[in-house]
């Protein structure tokens, strides 16, 4: 128990990325069969708000992480990217399942598949299967705040650190 | 020398005569928590009247058709699955029976139960996703969060069986692909005597709550002359009174052993074929699938799960039309085969694709708050709208 | 009411519009000629109980050549289906639209020509309907060739010219 009065010494760095990291919120933005999979983590059984990171938003101008759940096609790419552009700075993207990975099954016939969704967005952690279960949705948060920890979070740094789309 | 009010009251008439209202053109999605997926509805509204809605689809077209012409006809199941993803089993055993029909492979007895019972909980899991997901469309967020702590049960059988989650690949041509085992019967049986009570439970909870009446009656009314113009199947056709159920009427695999009403809609809150109808329909139907898999869990013959298959399923050239009931309506498989290894042209037609076309027609001239109501009471899954 | 009474009952009523029975195991379908189709299908609607247009779809044979359109017309009252078929040029298919008779006819309709590219006349708004409005060519051809690019966005996962051990099933 830290006393009332006390003082606790760190940097600015590290309380915005405590900050950050524990209060993700992400965009309701399910495409397919893995938003289901989404669903399902921030429902009862998994409870994703555990994690800090349950709030989900309907719009992008509130959300700072997008789950790509699902497979992204090509009609739905440059509304992808709208939203993306939208989302306040910082902003993380998790791409969810095999088909916003690289397209999934239908990396081979599909004229109207987008393969990967890092073609339109850069993306911060990877997450595969086909639907992926909710807990390996879960380890890719706690992998997302593992990496906004290590992240310099000051503002100016920021850009620098994130690659380019 | 008029007062102040008269002055108001003036300028206030003069105005108003001369008030005229814009139409605003509103883009509804595709990113919108309650179009069920990648939907896009372009809206015209007179303030909060609906003058059109014309729904643009396309967001999820992941070429289902093509890819079935580029694999073999067990390459295509995976897929199949994937066309409504929440119910998988129910479409995978359409395919099953469509490619089965044209071989003619007789599916051992052990493995039709199996392939029943799964289907039919799987029912009950595309109901419950459903109830939660329109109970949250319609501002009661208990409803969803009890809808996914029941589907997680089912889910929790499904992975004992097939040990996938939501896409399983478990109906394979001929029979199922793993055997039940007694550890999910036993957990079936377990998971049938806690729900069943659940189901009225939640119609006190959320059919027959009074706000979600008020907002659900007379609403998104279809009478059966549209219904079979836009050729509407399943919980639609079913919710404006019609006794058609393919499971009754032409009945495939063994539904013709098995007892079970079909529910009807009656216009019990309002009238006839509006968005209540339609939901009652589908709490009502889990009701039947919990009494269907009752008859058929304890009686589950011996034998083999599947019937003597090659690796490659040789299907003579000709074409078929088979139909199943799904969750959403009939789903049909037109297959054509030229004899090869791989189908020459399969079409799937989707009950969700001629449901969501009737959108325009139901919700003219209605309150925006009523189209959100109708886009969930159609119960759309866009991955089998774009295919 | 059996295949067998369907088509006679059709051919007496329109001699020169039923071209014939395919033999196309399971089920057999019934060839209509295509200028007729929309009045055999107003009379199966409106004589012969067939209430429903089941599905409507096209198909195309290089080998004949030929584009098809297929219809199943479903029954509630005699709980069949039955399947015609109208076979049009491949180059410039076009047929006369259903949109008088089935209001599901319109996205059914604008489906068949967005993966065929068949042209329906008479119908409201025939615009794509999956894929997006600026797409060239109609998919679900057999002569179809996937674009590189769509909109600055490369479409095929691996290129020819890239890691050819990668390649795998070559360019999609």
């Amino acid at each position: 128990m830290i006393p009332s009065d006390s003082v606790v010494m760190t940097s600015v760095d590290e309380v915005l990325s405590w900050g950050r990291r524990n209060s993700l919120w992400p965009l309701t933005f399910g495409l397919a069969c893995c938003a289901i999979e989404m669903m399902a983590t921030g429902a009862s059984d998994y409870d994703l708000e555990r994690f800090g990171c349950g709030v989900f938003r309907a719009t992008p101008r509130q959300a700072d992480l997008m789950i790509v759940a699902g497979t992204v096609t090509l009609k739905m790419a440059s509304r992808i990217r709208t939203l993306y552009e939208q989302m306040p700075e910082p902003k993380w993207v998790i791409s969810m399942g095999s088909c916003s990975n690289k397209g999934g099954p239908y990396w081979h016939e599909g004229y109207h598949v987008l393969k990967g969704v890092d073609r339109i967005v850069p993306v911060d952690v990877y997450v595969p299967g086909c639907p992926p279960r909710p807990e390996t949705l879960l380890e890719a948060v706690m992998m997302l705040q593992k990496k906004i920890r290590v992240q310099e979070s000051s503002m100016g740094l920021l850009g620098s650190l994130r690659k380019p789309a | 020398m008029s007062t102040t009010h008269e002055m108001v009251e003036g300028h206030l008439s003069q105005s108003l005569e001369n008030l005229r209202t814009d139409e605003l053109l509103l883009n509804m999605g595709p990113q919108h928590p309650s179009t069920h997926g990648v939907l896009r509805v372009v809206v015209v509204t007179d303030g909060e009247i609906v003058k059109a809605a014309k729904p643009e689809i396309g967001y999820l077209h992941r070429c289902f058709e093509k890819h079935s012409e580029n694999v073999d006809y067990m390459g295509v199941a995976p897929y199949v699955d994937r066309l409504d993803y929440l119910a998988s089993m129910n479409n995978a055993m359409g395919w099953a029976i469509a490619v089965e029909g044209m071989v003619g492979i007789e599916v051992p007895r052990r493995a039709e139960f199996i392939r029943v019972i799964t289907a039919e909980l799987q029912r009950i899991a595309s109901h419950l996703m459903s109830f939660g997901t329109y109970g949250l469309d319609m501002g009661a967020f208990t409803a969803f969060m009890f809808g996914f702590r029941d589907r997680e049960m089912i889910l929790d059988i499904f992975e004992m069986m097939s040990g996938a989650r939501l896409l399983y690949n478990y109906m394979w041509v001929g029979g199922v692909s793993r055997d039940i085992t007694p550890e999910a019967i036993a957990k079936t049986k377990s998971f049938l005597d806690y729900f069943e009570p659940k189901i009225d439970e939640y119609n006190d909870l959320l059919s027959f709550n009074k706000i979600f009446i008020e907002r659900t009656k007379d609403v998104g009314v279809i009478d059966v002359e549209t219904c079979h113009s836009y050729g509407l199947t399943g919980v639609m056709l079913r919710g404006c009174g019609v006794k058609w159920d393919l499971r009754k009427e032409v009945p495939y695999s063994i539904y013709k052993e098995v007892e079970f009403d079909v529910p009807v809609g009656s216009g019990e809150m309002g009238t006839l074929g509006d968005c209540w109808d339609r939901h009652i329909v589908r709490m009502r139907e889990m009701k039947e699938s919990v009494r269907i898999v009752r008859q058929l869990i304890d009686n589950i013959p011996a034998g083999p799960h599947r019937g003597k298959v090659g690796k490659v399923v040789k299907v003579p050239a000709g074409e078929s039309f088979s139909r199943t009931e799904c969750p959403r309506g009939e789903l049909a498989f037109y297959i054509v085969s030229d004899g090869s290894a791989k189908p020459f042209r399969v079409r799937c037609k989707s009950p969700c694709f001629l449901n969501i076309s009737t959108l325009d027609e139901l919700t003219r001239g209605v309150m925006v708050a009523d189209l959100i109501a109708t886009i969930g009471s159609l119960d759309i899954v866009l991955g089998e709208v774009d295919r | 009411m059996t295949f067998e009474e369907i088509h006679q009952k059709l051919v007496a009523k329109f001699p020169q519009a039923v071209q014939g029975i395919e033999e196309t195991a399971p089920e057999k379908s019934l060839k209509i000629h295509p200028e007729h189709i929309v009045a055999v299908i107003r009379f199966m609607k409106e004589e012969m109980q067939f209430e429903t247009l089941g599905d409507l779809c096209g198909l195309d044979y290089p080998a004949l050549p030929a584009s098809c359109v297929a219809y199943h017309m479903q029954s509630y009252a005699h709980k069949k289906v039955v399947r015609l078929k109208c076979y049009l040029p491949r180059e410039g298919a076009s047929i006369e639209s259903l949109t008088s008779l089935f209001k599901a006819a319109n996205w059914l309709e604008r489906e068949a020509f967005d993966m065929f590219g068949i042209r329906f006349n008479g119908h409201p708004e025939l615009r794509r309907i999956l894929c997006p409005e600026d797409w060239v060519g109609h998919p679900l051809r057999k002569d179809y060739q996937t674009p590189d690019y769509y909109n600055g966005m490369p479409v095929p996962l691996y290129f020819d010219n890239q890691d050819e051990s990668t390649a795998g099933n070559a360019k999609t």
